[in-house]
């Protein structure tokens, strides 16, 4: 290692189209301490880039992301996004996750599966009859994620349209002004907010009745407020991420023939395969989220103190060779699979389980499609808070 | 007569080393390897405890009271 570096970065590093990691995190990783970085909007914070002391901030209780609502968040869009789940601390982070977390486990979710692979299936097999070239986002990738994820929470099916472009909009990083963000935002709350008066008219066998009745049963549990916005979380997280990787996931599968190979040969890898995806694919632009510190706290050769700002570079940690010897190698037969992909810690995502079945699934569904190849260049999305085509012309 | 305790059993098989019983209860439960395990043999009774069995993804939490019997995850 060399000295340590104490210029301040501009933030994010990597560009947008492509899921190439920028080599700036390779040197950053082989300096001592973290670095100082500055993202267009917000404080200077500090990144850190190995996986230890990203995982460490993760996990660390002492790191708030409560703190950020009331601090000028670094991040890249000039106004700072509403709270909801992801800006809450425990206690209170608590109590909406227990109400929720029970529908997310591994063991509810995977009654899902035939449900899933049904509609990953049917998905594959309209693509194919209507003939290449297609758009795999807009046949395949898009549409599972979003019909699992209104069938779960009860969205009816005609308006499934609706929020593609709300929650587009909510996931930018900065086309938008703050006005079509508050816009958009309270149309999409508004919408929800509907659906909960609906719901409570007519409790049906979905996400939403639930949460609706354990509110019935002790109001201080779950705010109006809070229950809304817990559906628009899981409606947006739920959707945007999973349908951003299962493109990503068929470019990098494409462009590693042998491991395609490898699965399509033993589609028994697919669970394996979709961990090592998962780790290999630094999916964020950049990092988002900070952490406070909210004593003074030692991240490695760093004191950290109390007030300020961490971000942890996931895509990063994820390529740190120190936990995965030659992580810049896509291989299905790591013994060492504890990638940050989901993030760790109270905020470890909330539908982990469910995306795991998402992805196994549509990796399932589309190894089968012999001869699959690009069938020119995908269009990148950009200013997202997630990388990835967004479209995708695919021929066989 | 002794403070009632609770117990809490971590099933390392079943654990993913999400974090979240670590980051939510760092007094009881602790991960550095990959599984994350109980820091403690016993602790009073906390309906905190109780919260976290209940949000660990892997259902690999289970907590006991002083009876030995079984009271978190709750249904
Ligand atoms: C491939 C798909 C997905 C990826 C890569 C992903 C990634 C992540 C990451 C990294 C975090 C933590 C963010 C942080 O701590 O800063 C997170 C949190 C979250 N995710 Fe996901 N996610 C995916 C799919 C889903 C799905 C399907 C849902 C729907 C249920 C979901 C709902 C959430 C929620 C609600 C949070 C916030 C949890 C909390 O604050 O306690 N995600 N996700
Ligand atoms: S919450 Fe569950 S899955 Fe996560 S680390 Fe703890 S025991 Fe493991």
């Amino acid at each position: 290692m060399t000295a340590a570096d104490e210029r301040t970065r501009q933030y994010p590093f990597n560009k947008q189209e492509g899921l190439d990691l920028d080599p700036a995190y390779r040197a950053a990783r082989e300096t001592p301490g973290m670095i100082r970085v500055q993202m267009p909007f917000g404080e200077p914070a500090w990144l850190a880039t190995r996986y230890e002391d990203a995982r460490f901030v993760l996990g660390d209780r002492r790191f708030s992301r409560a703190l950020a609502t009331t601090s000028d968040e670094p991040r890249t869009q000039s106004y700072q996004r509403a709270g909801g789940i992801l800006a809450m601390d425990p206690p209170d982070h608590t109590r909406l996750r227990v109400l929720i977390a029970s529908a997310f486990t591994v063991r509810r979710v995977e009654k899902l599966r035939p449900r899933v692979r049904e509609l990953a299936e049917g998905l594959l097999r309209d693509m194919v009859a209507a003939g290449a070239p297609a758009d795999l986002v807009d046949a395949f990738a898009l549409p599972l994620p979003v019909q699992v994820i209104c069938e779960l929470l009860g969205v009816p099916a005609e308006d499934r349209h609706l929020f593609r472009a709300w929650s587009d909009a909510l996931l930018s990083t900065s086309s938008l002004t703050l006005e079509e963000y508050q816009r958009n935002d309270s149309e999409l709350r508004a919408y929800i907010a509907g659906l909960v008066a609906l719901r409570r008219a007519e409790p049906a066998d979905d996400l939403m009745s639930a949460l609706i009745a354990a509110r019935a049963e002790d109001e201080d549990r779950l705010s109006e407020t809070e229950l809304v916005e817990l559906c628009v979380a899981v409606l947006v997280a739920g959707h945007e991420t999973t349908a951003t990787q299962i493109p990503n996931f068929a470019h990098v599968l494409l462009a590693n023939p042998d491991r395609l190979a490898q699965l399509r040969a033993d589609p028994g890898l697919i669970p394996a395969a979709v961990e090592e995806l998962l780790r290999f694919i630094p999916l964020g632009a950049g990092s988002a989220f900070a952490r406070y510190a909210t004593e003074d706290v030692q991240v490695g050769e760093v004191l950290v103190r109390a007030g300020e700002p961490v971000l942890a570079a996931i895509g990063s940690a994820n390529h740190d060779d120190a936990r995965f010897p030659a992580a810049d190698t896509l291989r299905f037969d790591r013994e060492e699979t504890s990638h940050l992909g989901f993030g760790h810690g109270v905020h470890h995502c909330l539908g982990a389980p469910l995306a795991r079945l998402e992805l196994q699934e549509a990796l399932r569904a589309l190894v089968t499609l012999d001869g699959l190849r690009e069938a020119s260049e995908p269009v990148w999305k950009t200013q997202m808070l997630v990388r990835g085509p967004r479209s995708m012309p695919v021929a066989w | 007569m002794t403070a009632p305790t609770w117990t809490v059993h971590v099933d390392s098989g079943l654990c993913m080393g999400s974090g979240i019983c670590a980051g939510a209860k760092p007094g009881v439960f602790r991960l550095d390897g990959p599984a994350a395990e109980a820091a403690v043999d016993q602790l009073a009774p906390d309906e905190a405890v109780l919260d976290v069995a209940d949000m660990c993804p892997a259902g690999a939490i289970t907590v006991h009271d002083a009876e030995g019997t079984e009271i978190g995850p709750r249904p």
